[in-house]
């Protein structure tokens, strides 16, 4: 269909999904990691009430991530699945936690709410770390033979998996903290302002380390961005260079900006950072759906599946957007105590 | 019984979809009966129509958002238990479970948001736009998965690809297949009437404690409405379901009734004993040629016994024979309960009577107990195959080891039984405390202020910061 492999188009859609999960999911996530350094209750239920409208339409697009690779490329995701067992499951287990804790949190009474609060929060940190150590065993590759894991239940514990999952948690609380700083007003937008420029540091370490890290975890890797150990080759480095450099800025762009009364401004230069983030990491793995293993076209379903499905995702793609936009226009206001429906 | 990852697989999946299906059976209903609710607040103004949705979409917010968490497992489920049959049918269904995420659960939790979230902040009738959206994607979410999952049980309108997995010849084929139609009526009458005696059951119980009496007046004849008229034609439907499974699935249809000789004159039976190791159903208590005039239209009509099936391609006979008993008891119990209701409404009793009243709080679960038990029938009747007569559930499972998979059961059984207890608890002291309303309520109930039932809104206890750190 339109002279392009049916498979790269949807590789690109999923990639977007996923891209649209870790921007949105990622500050609701955050708002959870965030949520132990709260000063009280009314705080707390202020970060809340900034995600509540929207966080299961965020969490949607983990929803499609999952089906849409099962529907597209089930080769891809019949491999994986299963050599990321445990840390899946993990994920999802946290997410049970936290998705309840939303609702559970206004009907437990003291000591349940004490409870869903921090299964509100750990459910959010153990979520995002499970992530990051999907991500990692992702990027550092599985060991697949015939389309078949073949691996050991442990494989995707690494010290890189781990690193990963530091970063990731870092980010994701970036995410949230820049959120905040959009919807809450008052002493809580001060202290989001504080979380930001703390959190941008340490993004920053995170995601050069990880960017290291990803370069020694195959040759292929290093050969795409122009490294060895011993040489540089300018020409292909030189184009890929402003990626990195841009990272940096938008760093900088954050830790000063958290002092200039911005808004809406952190939270999007965050999102940029994950652009830029997650563009390196397509760079390095490509042209992979499992890194080095298969490729989209190894693991795509019939033709007619992806193009019946690419029927449906041409118009329906654009009015779920629309309608997401218009809800998160609804809700654009700061958070009022007058929020909740409870 | 070997504790292999086959049967920790089946083991895991039985137990997380069990839990997933009580939520969307209920919140089905629920979001329709929301939008009627709304409708009617709306058209006639009447408060008490808002003190209801008010009230009850509370309630559905909690179910609502216990069906999301365990439904994010179940779409991850297929590839980490079952990555064979994923990648053997993704190429078929895998389209149908895209469409329902793309028409369905985007609709359902954008929308949600508005219906929880915008009461006060959108306009009446934007806001009931967002509790239809809400309803109508609970609605196409159940048309799609009743559909993948149709196909499994009577799949058509699919070939071998070179590369062994299955590619679909004919996508109409595949959504429609011979049971869609009916088990998607099926299931949806199923939801509306898990709904309706949810609703019958809450209001019964706050007359008979005398609680929003107005409320709960109006919101227990529309679930005595509801069991009237839908409970005998899921009956109906339910037939239909039956006959088209015995069409495609004869082996299925022969345990749920307990048959093992082909013959005619085949019964029904009220009561019985499978015993697979002696191929017989013992103390059978049953309607001679009953079945056989149920199933074919004609008391004489031969029906195959399981005993004309080679025993590796039968189904586990007790969990299908009492999954389908209970299931229908149930039904029955409800026809009942619809008749009845609709006699002292004729009659005009029904206000005043207390022991229907009592009835309809005992029998409030029965949906609950009938969807769980229906669709254990359905799903144990398909064995020993995932996709029926093609691929085998022995074939289906993935490559990973026992032990993650008992850890992973393990985990997955302690924390549903957490959220799930919780969640349950909720939702009953909503009940419990029923519709705020404007009467104002007796003196001696009345609790002290900064208690959680001084005021009915919630919220005013809820956003005083002095109260306790959480």
């Amino acid at each position: 269909m339109f002279g392009i492999e049916l498979s790269m188009i949807w590789a690109v859609l999923i990639a977007v999904a996923v891209f649209l999960y870790v921007a949105l999911d990622g500050f609701d996530l955050g708002v959870g990691i965030l949520f132990p350094f709260a000063k009280d209750r009314h705080e707390r239920d202020q970060m809340q009430a900034a995600i509540a409208p929207v966080w299961d339409g965020n969490e949607t697009w983990l929803v499609l991530g999952g089906g849409g690779l099962f529907a597209a490329f089930p080769k891809a995701y019949a491999a994986l699945m299963p050599a990321l067992y445990l840390p899946i499951i993990l994920m999802l287990l946290a997410l049970i936690f936290r998705g309840v804790a939303f609702e559970f949190r206004h009907h437990g009474r003291e000591r349940g709410r004490k409870w869903w609060t921090v299964a509100f929060s750990a459910g959010s940190i153990v979520a995002a770390a499970a992530q990051g150590l999907i991500l990692g065993a992702f990027v550092q590759g599985v060991n697949v033979v015939d389309g078949v894991f073949v691996g050991g239940p442990l494989d995707w514990l690494t010290p890189f998996s781990i690193l990963v999952a530091a970063a990731l948690v870092a980010g994701y609380a970036l995410l949230g903290a820049g959120w905040l700083v959009y919807k809450t007003q008052g002493e809580l937008f001060e202290r989001a302002r504080a979380w930001v420029k703390q959190l941008a540091l340490l993004t920053a370490m995170g995601m050069g380390a990880v960017s290291l890290a990803t370069l020694g975890v195959d040759p292929r890797v290093t050969y795409r961005w122009g490294l060895t150990m011993t040489s540089i080759d300018w020409s292909t480095f030189i184009v890929l260079a402003p990626l990195p450099i841009v990272a940096g800025g938008l760093c900088f762009l954050l830790w000063r900006g958290a002092d200039k009364g911005q808004h809406l401004q952190p939270y999007l230069y965050t999102v940029c950072l994950f652009l830029v983030g997650y563009v390196g990491l397509a760079i390095s793995l490509w042209p992979y759906i499992i890194p080095f293993a298969m490729t989209p076209q190894e693991a795509a379903a019939a033709d007619n599946a992806l193009s019946l499905m690419l029927w449906g995702a041409l118009p329906m793609l654009p009015i779920i957007l629309g309608y997401t936009a218009y809800v998160y226009w609804l809700f654009r206001a700061k958070v009022s105590d007058e929020a909740s429906y409870h | 019984m070997e504790f292999d990852a086959l049967l920790l697989s089946r083991l895991q999946f039985a137990f997380t979809v069990g839990f997933h299906i009580i939520f969307p059976a209920f919140t089905i209903g629920l979001a329709s009966f929301l939008a009627v609710l709304e409708g009617l607040w709306l058209a006639t103004k009447k408060p008490v129509y808002r003190n209801l949705y008010l009230f009850w979409v509370k309630i559905f917010a909690l179910s609502f958002g216990m069906g999301v968490v365990s439904g994010v497992v179940m779409s991850y489920q297929f590839g980490t238990n079952w990555s064979v049959f994923s990648t053997q049918v993704g190429s078929v269904i895998g389209p149908l479970l895209a469409y329902e995420v793309l028409t369905a659960f985007f609709l359902e939790a954008s929308f949600l948001g508005v219906m929880l979230f915008g009461w006060k902040k959108v306009g009446p009738k934007l806001h009931f736009f967002a509790t239809c959206m809400v309803a109508f994607g609970t609605l196409m979410s159940a048309f799609w998965i009743l559909a993948a999952n149709s196909w499994m049980q009577t799949p058509q309108g699919f070939a071998f690809a070179d590369d062994g997995t299955m590619v679909a010849t004919n996508f109409v084929d595949v959504i429609f297949n011979p049971s869609t139609p009916s088990r998607f009526m099926h299931m949806v009458l199923a939801a509306f009437l898990t709904t309706a005696m949810v609703v019958a059951g809450a209001s019964a119980f706050a007359l008979l404690a005398r609680k929003a009496i107005a409320e709960s007046r109006i919101a227990l004849r529309m679930g005595i409405l509801m069991m009237a008229i839908v409970a005998p034609l899921q009956v109906v439907v339910g037939h239909e379901s039956g006959v088209v499974a015995h069409e495609h699935q004869p082996a299925k249809v022969a345990a749920m009734e307990g048959w093992w000789e082909t013959q005619a004159q085949q019964p029904t039976l009220l009561f019985g004993w499978p015993d697979e190791g002696n191929e017989t159903t013992h103390a059978a208590i049953g309607i001679p040629g009953m079945g056989s005039w149920f199933v074919a239209g004609d008391a004489n009509a031969e029906l195959e016994g399981l005993k004309a099936f080679p025993k590796e391609d039968r189904p586990p006979v007790w969990m299908t024979f009492w999954g389908f008993r209970v299931m229908v008891g149930m039904g029955l119990i409800m026809v009942a309960l619809g008749v009845w209701g609709a006699a002292l409404w004729v009659f005009r009793r029904v206000d005043g009577a207390k022991w229907y009243q009592r009835a309809l709080v005992l029998a409030a679960p029965s949906g609950f107990v009938a969807v769980l038990a229906g669709w254990i029938s359905a799903e144990v009747g398909r064995q020993p195959y995932v996709v029926y007569g093609v691929l085998r559930t022995a074939d289906a499972v993935s490559p990973v080891p026992a032990g993650s998979i008992a850890l992973s059961l393990l985990f997955f059984m302690v924390v549903y039984a957490i959220v799930f207890t919780a969640g349950a608890l909720y939702i009953l002291r909503l009940m419990a405390k029923g519709p705020d309303t404007e009467e104002e309520p007796p003196k001696d109930t009345r609790e002290p202020p900064g208690s959680p039932l001084a005021t009915g809104v919630k919220s005013a206890t809820d956003k005083t910061p002095a109260s306790g750190e959480a």
